[in-house]
């Protein structure tokens, strides 16, 4: 086959480049969420709002807790009616509130706190669910029916009083609300990465290393965990919006965040209050929070058809 | 289908025995009491208070006494309203969230099953991208926006159409009249009529798409048939699967819902207990939720047996 | 010649997917007759299936079929809904592949069939439970009235796919099309639920339709054959000629692929070295009164019991260097069990295993992972033995980089290199992905990865079975050859009795768990003596029509008992028999009936 001259190490050479790139189920994945339109546009929209949460102190005239007492709920210059009582003029594209602070600062600065508490507490869920998942799945037997008749217990707990009682009781420690939302969420994490290592257990690729000598440990962490992954992306993308809600379901009951900083639960907790003087003050903290929700359920939906395509 | 339930039944003990015994300790073991914010009692005086609900004593043994009192249905009384004993409270309140969670409830189920059926059957199409949209939006937008702004639409704004001015109460219970559940039944079950069609679009897709389905088509027979006998009973499995969680997202939404349109019922109670550690009353109302969702629950075990037959009692 | 019952014109299957139209059906022109029976066979992708989905309008949304198909003269294609159903279900019915998920969970067979009868002829409901009744007879089974009021899950395969018929005849159809009706059953349930549908033919004069990718199924039951390949007929006459005077290329490859039961070897294709030939005598293993018991939870109340699964109980053989043991039988009898077992998979429950004269039941962690480069396994289903998030050369490697970990990288990529060119894969594609092959370029990847690490012993545990004809005749071939030049034994699993006897020295019968006959290939082909063997055997189809016609059509009376059931194993010995389902019974014994022939012990017929 080789040309005269070619040594085998040169053939060999170009028989390695002209190998063929494989397309990885990661790979196939990515490509089947960019041609989504809803998911990407949704990635690109909570990049934005997470950017500017991030920066507006830097470019933003005003404060959080700047306070204007000219300007007390008034509604911002574009507002349509006449019957707003003032006008706030300059900046204050989202209007004030009734502390005459900048609705559109404190609104990024409630995005702060909302993501924020998403993220972290969205990460204790991951890492407790995760690794109580996977341990339960994989030594199976008796562990695993004790630590899920543990976890059915828990499920049957009406969660969100103890979350309300423990932050009642500790006073509203910012930290305990991460850890008592993630102590929530963690349950169906756990359960899902339970049946996920169940199933993947049984596939016949697991025999396959076991009989190729690959070990337990190995096996685990070359076959079990990267195909655990996809699924559990996806409820990632999807337990944080659930836990942006759990956050500001409490501060909206006035059991989260403390003045003068806040989050969107707060803001709207505020809005409800002022809705028929001054209704920017709902809509711009309830359509930012919306928003977001909606952008992390499209991307978690373009995820799991991206990862798992069935057409649906 | 009877030693199963009373074997679930008995499996709940030790659960209600965790939430209580949770609870208790997570509320006493806090710092600040009941009487805290009346400051100014003289000390004999609070000592008497004190002693008088046991406060005196070391908590593993207010414990003691609580459990005792509630093995004869005693629930206790209220720290803070003075004049009533928690069960009286529950007795008052149970009834009325309890109308309030299964009208939302069979709402939910009723709606959220039809959505999401026609949904699927539409596979594709612009009523089912218009049924999934708004259930998308029933998700997102949380009950304590959809609450207010309803409030304000249909209760303070009202509606003008054909001359006519459409006003709903916006707060208040009147005994449970039909309009003024509306706008609480409706808020309540926005979520969960969005969550149910989406379970139900899915489930129904994938089910028309079975073997069995083809099937029954290819037996002959009428297009109505084969949704409602054939497809829609194994479409509803995971609902049923699914109203576990969902009970629980309306005890936590009717605790918005009742401070907000101002309803008497114990999730009302709850809040305000909290925030004043009134502890019997909270213990009151957590218990009474937890045996509502372990019965529901069963339920829910019970039913989802009934639809499907490969299911064991076991 | 009489008006056709059915009559296909220009037709066409497109289907739309989100790259392209895929063309599924291609211009199918034939006709079937009154009471006829016409075989449609091809391969996986030949758009069999969806011929006839298309012509009743059950097609997948995404799909669409054009030209004419006329049911005595009235055309079916475009016709409303309402229209179609007096003519599907009552006069053209249809049965499916997997009678598990054909029938719909949640109802009782009778709900199921009284529907069926109802839906078309308005009789009064005693009427309609008498002909179900009939009907289930005729289809023998028995304690009908009982089975009316039973779920589908409640019955085994074959039983549910006799309902299936059932359900499709009790209206009284012209035309009856079974879609691969017998492709997921065992064996001799094959042959006993094809007996139904040959009498069917005979008593109710009902067409038939038969879609099957077996070419033996086909010979046997069918008058004319339309061979289909990537949606198109390549041939299509009578039996008769098709079989005996192929024209068509494919058709003819398609033939000679097909292991025959009748035939140790394919026309054309590799053959087994005998062992003579290889000249070993060593003894690589023995295995010794190998058991393997499941602790199975039965019901109860208020504790619940627990039952040994008698998976493998008792089983002995020797294998000899550069030897095929051929294990076949039917689902359920422990031929997986035991193969895992030896491999030291699974735990065994007691007896011995001894691998060159080393016992291994005291090996233990790293001694047992030294003993892997030793035997290696080829699974049933090339995809789901390959992790799907690991590229082919690195699944091929995996065996290499944990059982040999002295290579250096370069090395263990080059011997992936060479192993993938042994085994017919381009070596350029070591950076695929498994989802990116067909199923039997992933069975070679399979087979490289067992290869690599140049094994002693190899076990195909349904090897074959998941694959098209012509691409498992490959498969065949590639592991025959890489015998002869590698010398390994081998293990091979099959239920396919036919794929054995072209590929094992010696064929081990297994019946729940036991051994009922052991024997070198031709004696066990050409002479078996116990009455299970010789019913397994006589149940498999020959492609072959005069053959099959000629037949007698000796089927197993009763289904496969519960394995949990003590006495299921004296099913054929049934004078040693105790009647009690959890008592101690005795294990019918082997016997050499002739040198290296056994039988175990049963009743005389």
């Amino acid at each position: 086959m080789s040309a005269p001259g070619l040594t085998t190490r040169n053939t060999e050479t170009i028989e390695r480049a002209l190998d063929i790139e494989g397309r990885s189920l990661w790979t196939d994945a990515r490509r089947r969420l960019v041609r989504n339109k809803a998911a990407l546009t949704s990635i690109i929209v909570l990049s934005i709002i997470a950017l500017m949460a991030a920066f507006v102190p830097f470019f933003w005239p005003y404060g959080y807790a700047d306070i204007d007492y000219a300007n007390i709920a008034c509604a911002p210059d574009w507002w349509p009616g006449t019957d707003a009582a003032c006008r706030a003029g300059g900046y204050h594209i989202f209007g004030m509130d009734q502390n005459g602070r900048d609705l559109f600062v404190r609104v990024l600065y409630g995005a702060r706190v909302s993501l924020a508490v998403g993220f972290v507490a969205t990460l204790v869920s991951l890492l407790i669910g995760v690794t109580y998942g996977a341990i339960a799945g994989f030594v199976g037997g008796r562990l695993d029916e004790l630590m899920m008749r543990f976890v059915d217990v828990l499920y049957s707990l009406p969660f969100i009083f103890f979350v309300i009682i423990l932050m009642v009781v500790f006073n509203q420690n910012f930290f305990l609300l991460f850890v008592a939302i993630g102590a929530v969420e963690w349950l169906t994490m756990a359960r899902i990465v339970r049946g996920q290592t169940l199933s993947i257990k049984q596939k016949e690729f697991i025999e396959a290393a076991r009989a190729a000598g690959v070990g337990t440990f190995a096996n685990i962490r070359h076959h079990v965990i990267p195909n655990v992954l996809g699924p559990v992306v996806v409820y990632v993308t999807l337990t944080i919006p659930t836990v942006i809600l759990a956050e500001s379901f409490l501060s909206f009951l006035g059991l989260g965040i403390q003045d003068p900083l806040t989050s969107w639960g707060v803001l709207i907790a505020d809005g409800k209050d002022h809705m028929e003087t001054a209704p920017w003050m709902l809509v711009f903290p309830a359509l930012f929070m919306a928003v977001t929700l909606f952008c992390f359920n499209f991307i978690g939906d373009g995820l799991r058809d991206a990862l798992d395509p069935k057409d649906r | 289908m009877w030693p199963y339930a009373i074997r679930r039944v008995l499996g709940a003990v030790p659960t209600l025995f965790i939430i209580i015994a949770l609870t208790f300790f997570m509320m006493h073991i806090a710092p600040g009491g009941p009487f805290d914010a009346q400051r100014h009692l003289p000390p004999e005086i609070e000592h008497n208070v004190r002693a008088a609900y046991n406060l005196d004593k070391p908590v593993w043994e207010q414990f003691a006494i609580y459990l005792g009192n509630l093995l004869h249905g005693d629930l206790g009384p209220s720290y803070k309203n003075h004049d009533f004993t928690v069960t009286q409270l529950i007795e008052v309140g149970l009834p009325v969230s309890a109308r309030l969670g299964l009208s939302a409830i069979i709402l939910a189920v009723v709606l959220g099953i039809s959505l999401g059926t026609v949904a699927a059957l539409h596979q594709n199409k612009a009523t089912d991208y218009g049924v999934m949209g708004l259930a998308m939006i029933g998700i997102t937008i949380p009950t304590f926006v959809t609450a207010p702004v309803l409030a304000l639409v249909f209760g303070i704004y009202g509606l003008h159409f054909f001359g006519f001015d459409f006003f709903l109460p916006a707060g208040g219970w009147n005994g449970g009249a039909f309009a003024n559940m509306i706008l609480p039944v409706t808020v309540l079950a926005l979520p969960q009529i969005a969550i149910i069609s989406r379970l139900v679009r899915g489930s129904m897709v994938e089910v028309l798409r079975s073997n069995y389905v083809r099937t029954a088509r290819a037996k002959g027979l009428p297009n109505h048939i084969v949704i409602f006998r054939h497809a829609l009973r194994a479409a509803l499995l995971p609902v049923v699967s699914y109203l576990g969680p969902a009970i629980a997202g309306l005890l936590t939404g009717s605790l918005i819902v009742e401070t907000i349109f101002g309803i008497p019922g114990i999730g009302r109670y709850f809040v305000e207990g909290a925030i004043n550690r009134d502890y019997t009353l909270v213990m009151g109302v957590v218990i009474c939720y937890a045996a509502f969702v372990i019965v529901l629950n069963l339920v829910a075990d019970i039913l989802y047996a009934l639809l499907d037959p490969r299911v064991r009692f076991a | 010649m009489a008006e056709p019952i059915l009559q296909i014109r220009d037709f066409n299957v497109l289907f739309d997917t989100h790259d392209s139209e895929v063309h599924a059906v291609k211009n199918l022109n034939f006709d079937i007759g009154e009471g006829e029976c016409v075989g449609i066979v091809g391969e996986s992708g030949s758009g069999k299936s969806q011929l006839f989905l298309g012509a009743l309008g059950l097609l997948t949304s995404n799909g669409r079929a054009t030209g004419s198909v006329k049911y005595r003269g009235r055309e079916l294609l475009g016709l409303p809904e309402r229209s179609l159903n007096k003519v599907r279900g009552s006069k053209i019915t249809m049965i499916f592949q997997d009678p598990l998920t054909a029938l719909t969970p949640h109802m009782t067979i009778g709900a199921q069939m009284m529907e069926a009868l109802r839906t078309h002829q308005h009789v009064p409901r005693a009427e309609a439970e008498k002909r179900c009744l009939e009907i289930l007879d005729l289809v023998r089974i028995p304690e009908a009235r009982n089975r009316m009021g039973q779920y589908p899950h409640e019955l085994s395969g074959g039983m549910r796919q006799r309902v299936m018929i059932a359900m499709a005849t009790v209206c009284g159809p012209d035309l009856l099309i079974a879609d691969e009706p017998t492709t997921a059953l065992d064996v001799t349930v094959q042959a006993q639920i094809l007996e139904i549908m040959r009498d069917l033919k005979k008593e109710l004069k009902t067409a038939i339709v038969l879609i099957s990718h077996d070419m033996g199924v086909i010979a046997g039951m069918a008058d004319k054959v339309q061979v289909m390949r990537l949606g198109e007929v390549v041939e299509g006459g009578s039996t008769d000629e098709v079989f005996y005077a192929p024209k068509h290329d494919y058709t003819k490859a398609l033939l000679d692929a097909m292991p025959r039961i009748d035939r140790p070897m394919r026309k054309g294709h590799a053959i087994l070295q005998p062992l003579s030939t290889i000249g070993a005598e060593k003894r690589l293993l023995d295995v010794e009164d190998l058991k393997v018991y499941f602790p199975i939870k039965t019901g109860g109340f208020p504790v619940s019991k627990v039952k040994p699964l008698r998976a493998v109980d008792g089983v002995s053989f020797s294998l000899r260097q550069g030897e095929t043991l051929g294990i076949v039988g039917e689902s359920g009898c422990g031929k997986s069990t035991l193969a895992r077992a030896v491999m030291k998979l699974i735990e065994k429950t007691d007896g011995a295993v001894v691998w060159s004269g080393r016992d291994l039941s005291d090996l233990h962690g790293p001694d047992v992972r030294k003993l892997r480069k030793e035997f290696q396994i080829v699974f049933q289903d090339p995809l789901a033995s390959l992790d799907p998030r690991m590229t082919i050369g690195e699944s091929i490697a995996e065996p290499l980089v944990t059982l040999r970990p002295e290579l250096t990288r370069t090395q263990v990529q080059d011997e992936v290199r060479a192993m993938m060119k042994r085994v017919g894969l381009e070596p350029g594609w070591i950076n695929r992905y498994p989802h990116e092959f067909s199923g039997g370029q992933n069975q070679r990847v399979g087979i490289a990865r067992a290869m690599i690490v140049k094994p002693k012993l190899i076990v195909c545990d349904e090897a074959v079975s998941a694959l098209d004809v012509s691409i498992q005749s490959q498969i065949v071939d590639l592991i025959l050859n890489l015998q002869s030049e590698f010398g390994m034994s081998m293990i091979f699993i099959s239920h396919d009795l036919s794929v054995v006897r072209q590929v094992a020295h010696r064929v081990m019968v297994l019946y729940l768990g036991r051994i009922v006959e052991l024997a070198d290939r031709n004696s066990i082909y050409e002479d078996p003596r116990h009455p299970y063997t010789r019913a397994l055997i006589a149940a498999v189809p020959v492609p072959d029509p005069k053959a099959e016609r000629g037949k007698q059509h000796v089927t197993l009376a009763s289904e496969l008992p519960s394995p949990l059931d003590s006495r299921a194993q004296l099913s054929f010995l049934k004078s040693r028999m105790i009647d009690n389902p959890d008592a101690e019974q005795y294990r019918p014994k082997l016997v050499e009936v002739a040198t290296g022939h056994y039988v175990a012990e049963h009743d005389p017929a």
